[in-house]
Parts: structure tokens; C-alpha cells; sequence
């Protein structure tokens, strides 16, 4: 499948933005946000901002964005159209929260809208999972792995940018350090876990199924119906990235999840530094999330590719 | 919206017959000439007399090869949107500009609501829907759904044009959900079949096989005569030769 690049922008930008949402609504819950009102509310902002900036990129790629608003009506049947009204709705409690801490109001009520904005945080992480783990017409997608790593990957890289934040202001201990560590470890598992199922999986499908014409023996193309490749080649066929997948693979291994951990353990064990390590954590993370998003996309083959070629999808 | 209908009234769909259709085109620029016009104009085209041309279509014509040798054969193989009757282009679109129609089964976008997010193109297996990059809009077959019910066209006008043009008859329109129908009859009787079958969208339109060839005994060749010598450089002795190796290979 063609990466188009707002697409990746919009899924790295705001995955990371809602986890951040995420772990600081859902340490508000429990009472237990380290730092002042105003570091609360300078975070809550940069969280919003990364969302909103994913939002607008994500309208970059459609072809008429100024009917955008028309995509959050097919909720029944989208997963596109639940993950536009789960963003929309997450922003009421995320506002209220912001609110609260501006004008200082606060009591019980705010603990269930903190637990509202996690909640919208996480489903909508989910919707956008499941806009690729819904399609069956492409086996790399078609996968409960594949909204379990969205998640898990918004969980950490939000909650890397949560650590970065707060111990920019001195709010730090080894023992968050430690836990985002194995944050991490758990969303390296799962897509190591997914890199293992696909390559195993070689595909259902067969050009003999597609055309129907298996009982006259294997199926060549002879002639394209077209001399130069038409939307469906370049959306669905695209290739460049395949040849280069293994090495992308260990760079993300290397960026995404092995760098950040030994920076994180290093912090831990040497409790000195600890921004600077988060820092380069964090940056680690940036080019390991965007060359995973490539790759999830450069390496999903899709079933119309049979009748131009493909043995197997 | 994009929730299918239960069932639909009609199936109306296309019937496509692999023995017959020559791979001559005539249905796809027949397509393209009535659609560019149509329900969903325009079909936009880039660079279409450049070197990289490129542009909507919604009718391809594919010629593959099967099997080797002296079973082996060429089929040429028309593909458009089979109007499937659980397809999930339908479903996934955020809008509710992809419909199924509840009256005939024809699947169409509205082209006043699509927002071009490419999704349904992203569902189909088929590969059936083409985005048109300058409109913004997904673009797909529509049965002809603006001449089929036209009735300021001749009667025997009211098919989709790509039927009205093929020269071989290699393609039938008609109600797939009457079993009485001609083209059902038809697929009954040739035992046509769907494409991708296991995928499970339940395609409308149908595809009659390739006859398989006959074994009634043909004929050997006669015995190779080996090839006469030629004239070499065209003196008289040569050509004498070449006389006499005719005559002695008789
Ligand atoms: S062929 Fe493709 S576009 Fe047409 S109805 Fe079936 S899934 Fe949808
Ligand atoms: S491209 Fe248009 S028709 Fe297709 S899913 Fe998006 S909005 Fe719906």
C-alpha cells in the first residue's frame, strides 16, 4: 500500500499526542498529577496541539477536505467515521479538564471527566487501529495485533513525551522511568509478535481464485490493460519499500524500542541527566515511529494485486 | 448510508462470457466516452498522449495465459465493479456517499458528498474503483444507471454502453436475481461462475468460462518432406543440383 505521508504524520503525531491525554487524564483521575496547575495546563495544550495537528494533516490526503464534516455521520457501519466522532467527543472532557485547571474548580466531578478524557483517548486510538484491522483485502492489516499496536504504540510514545515533559520541571522517579520502560518492551513485543505473523502468513488468495480460471492451469498475465500503471497500481501495488524491509525493520527494532529502553535504564540506574536521556529516548522514538508507520504501509500487500501479477495475496 | 440493504428488489448485473470476448476494448473506450459525460463526469485523464498516461477508467481489459503447452490459451478478461451484494467498499465509507441501492443492487457514489478519503478503494479486492485525481471524487462502474432507466433513449439503447458496443456479444445485462432472466438462464446453462468466490462479497455480475477443447481426433500431418536445397549462388550447375535434389526427394 502507498504510505502517504500525511497519513503517517497524522497517525505518529496524534497516537503520541492522545497518549499523553491519556496518562496525564488518567493520573488526574486518581489524584496523583505531579506539578502545578499551569505545567498541567502547558501539557494538556501540547497534547491538544499534537491531536489537532494529526487531525489537519489527516484531512491533507482526502480529496475534498472542505466536506470533511460528512464523515462523522456513517458511525454504524465506519470504523473512519467512529474514529472522527470518538476525536471530536474526546475533545469535551479534554477541554473541561483544561478548564478546570484554568479557573481552578475543581471537585469529584472533574476525577469522571479526567476518566472520560482517557477513555476518549484510548477509544479513538482504537478507531484509527481498526480502519486497517478491518480490511480484509489486506492479510498484514487484517489482524487484532494491528489496533493492539496502535495502542500500544500511542501508550508509549505518549507516555515518553509525558516523562520528557515532567522532568523538564524536575518531576521524575525511577520508578516511572522503570515502568515506561516495560511500556515499551510490551509494544516492541507485540510487533515483533506481528512482524512473525505476517511473515508467515503467505496469503489465501490466489490469481487462479481471482479470475476463476484455475482448472486450465496456472495464470499469467500476457497483456496489462493499461501501458502505464492507473490508481489502483500505485495505491495498492506499491513496492519501492519491500526490498529495503528487512533493514527498516532492525532500524525500527534499534529506534523505537531497543535505544529508548537503554536510555530509560540508564536514567533509572543513574538517576543523574534524567531529561537528557529522555530527550534522546524521545528522539530515538521519533525516527523509529515514523519508519514503523512507512513500513506498516510499504509492507501490506492488497489482494487487487492478483490480477496484475501477484501469485498470492 | 452505508449500511446494506437486506436484499434488494433486482440484482441487476452484467454477464461476461471469457470463450467470446476478443480483448478488442471497444467496451472499455465505449465506457469511458458515455461515463466522462455522465453520472459521474468527468473521468479525468493526465498526460493521455505523454509518455506516462494515466487517468480514470472503470472498465479494464486484462489478457492472461493459462496452463502451457497445447492445453495452454490466451483469455482476455474485462474487469469492472461486479456490484457485489456484501461488499464491504459499502460499509466503510465515513460518509454514506458509497451506496448499494435497495431497488436494483447497483453500488454507486454520490459524487456531491464523497470526501475522496479512498477507503472504499482501499475494501475492494477487485481493484474496481479509481480515484479521479482531479476531481477529488472516487469514481466507479454505474451499471450505466443514466441510460438504463433513460427513456429518451432508443429502447434497445437502455443497457450499459459497454454492452451496447462489444461486437462479439461477449457481455449480456440483465436481472440476476430472476432465475427466469435470460442472463441467468444463461449462466445457469454455461455454469458461470463468480470471481474470488472465497472472499465472500457475493459478486452480481458473472463470468461464463473459456470452453475447454474438444479431443475429437484431428488429423496427423502428413510426413515432413525435407526442405529442398537451395539454389546456392545461382549458377547452372547449382541450379542443376537443386533440380536434381527436387526430383530425387519426390
Ligand atoms: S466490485 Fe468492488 S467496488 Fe464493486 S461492489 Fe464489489 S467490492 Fe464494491
Ligand atoms: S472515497 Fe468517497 S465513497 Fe469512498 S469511502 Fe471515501 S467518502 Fe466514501
Amino acid at each position: 500500500m502507498h504510505p502517504a505521508y500525511s497519513v503517517i504524520l497524522f497517525t505518529t503525531a496524534s497516537g503520541a499526542g492522545y497518549g499523553l491525554l491519556f496518562w496525564m487524564a488518567l493520573a488526574e483521575t486518581f489524584g496523583v498529577l505531579p506539578g502545578g496547575r499551569a505545567l498541567s495546563l502547558a501539557a494538556l495544550t501540547f497534547s491538544l496541539a499534537l491531536i489537532t495537528l494529526g487531525l489537519l494533516a489527516s484531512t491533507l490526503h482526502l480529496g475534498r477536505p472542505e466536506r470533511a464534516i460528512g464523515a462523522l455521520s456513517q458511525w454504524r457501519t465506519s470504523w473512519l467515521s467512529r474514529e472522527g466522532v470518538a476525536a471530536v467527543a474526546t475533545y469535551v472532557p479534554a477541554g473541561l479538564l483544561g478548564l478546570s485547571w484554568l479557573i481552578y474548580l475543581h471537585n469529584d466531578l472533574f476525577h469522571l471527566v479526567a476518566a472520560l478524557a482517557a477513555a476518549g483517548a484510548a477509544i479513538t486510538v482504537y478507531c484509527t487501529g481498526m480502519i486497517y484491522g478491518s480490511l480484509r483485502t489486506i492479510r498484514q492489516w487484517n489482524t487484532p495485533l494491528v489496533p493492539l499496536f496502535y495502542l500500544a504504540a500511542a501508550a508509549s510514545t505518549g507516555a515518553l513525551l509525558f516523562g520528557l515533559i515532567y522532568s523538564l520541571f524536575g518531576y521524575s522517579t525511577p520508578l516511572l522511568e522503570f515502568l515506561l520502560l516495560c511500556l515499551v518492551a510490551v509494544s516492541g513485543a507485540v510487533k515483533l509478535t506481528y512482524w512473525r505473523q505476517c511473515d508467515a502468513d503467505k496469503g489465501q488468495y490466489t490469481a487462479e481464485m481471482a479470475t476463476g480460471l484455475g482448472a486450465w492451469g496456472k495464470v499469467r498475465p500476457l497483456d496489462p490493460p493499461h501501458t502505464m500503471p492507473n490508481f489502483v497500481m500505485r495505491e495498492m501495488g506499491y513496492q519501492v519499500g519491500r526490498k529495503h524491509a528487512q533493514k527498516l525493520r532492525r532500524l525500527v527494532v534499534l529506534f523505537l524500542f531497543a535505544g529508548p529502553m537503554l536510555a530509560l535504564a540508564l536514567s533509572a540506574l543513574t538517576g543523574a541527566g534524567v531529561f537528557f536521556w529522555y530527550l534522546l529516548a524521545f528522539l530515538m522514538t521519533v525516527v523509529g515511529i515514523v519508519t514503523e508507520r512507512w513500513l506498516f504501509f510499504a509492507e501490506a500487500e492488497h489482494v487487487s494485486m492478483l490480477y496484475y501479477g501477484a501469485e498470492r495475496a | 448510508m452505508t449500511t446494506l440493504p437486506q436484499t434488494t428488489e433486482k440484482k441487476l448485473g452484467l454477464v461476461i462470457d471469457l470463450d467470446i470476448c476478443v480483448g478488442c476494448q471497444a467496451c472499455a473506450t465505449s465506457c469511458k466516452e458515455w461515463n466522462t459525460g455522465g453520472y459521474s463526469a468527468p473521468l479525468s485523464d493526465h498526460d493521455p498522449y505523454g509518455g506516462d498516461p494515466s487517468g480514470a477508467w472503470l472498465n479494464r481489459i486484462h489478457s492472461y495465459e493459462l496452463g502451457e503447452g497445447a492445453a495452454g490459451r490466451t483469455v482476455h478478461f474485462p474487469r469492472s465493479c461486479l456490484h457485489c451484494e456484501e461488499p464491504a467498499c459499502v460499509t466503510v465509507c465515513p460518509t454514506g456517499a458509497s451506496y448499494k441501492r435497495e431497488e436494483d443492487g447497483i453500488v454507486l457514489v454520490n459524487p456531491d458528498t464523497c470526501i475522496g478519503c479512498k477507503l472504499c478503494s482501499w475494501a475492494c479486492p477487485y481493484g474496481a474503483r479509481e480515484y479521479d485525481y482531479d476531481d477529488g471524487v472516487m469514481k466507479k462502474c454505474t451499471l450505466c444507471v443514466d441510460r438504463i432507466y433513460n427513456e429518451t433513449l432508443e429502447e434497445e439503447d437502455r443497457v450499459p454502453a459497454c454492452v451496447r458496443a462489444c461486437p462479439t456479444g461477449a457481455r449480456a445485462f440483465g436481472d440476476l436475481g430472476d432465475p427466469d432472466s435470460e442472463v441467468s438462464k444463461n449462466v445457469a446453462a454455461r455454469e458461470g461462475f463468480n470471481l474470488l468466490e472465497e472472499f465472500g462479497y457475493k459478486p452480481t455480475n458473472k463470468y461464463l468460462p473459456p470452453r475447454m477443447k474438444t479431443s475429437a481426433h484431428v488429423s496427423p500431418e502428413p510426413a515432413r518432406k525435407s526442405a529442398p536445397v537451395s539454389a546456392g549462388n545461382g549458377s547452372m550447375v547449382e541450379k542443376l543440383f537443386a533440380w536434381a535434389d527436387q526430383k530425387l526427394s519426390r
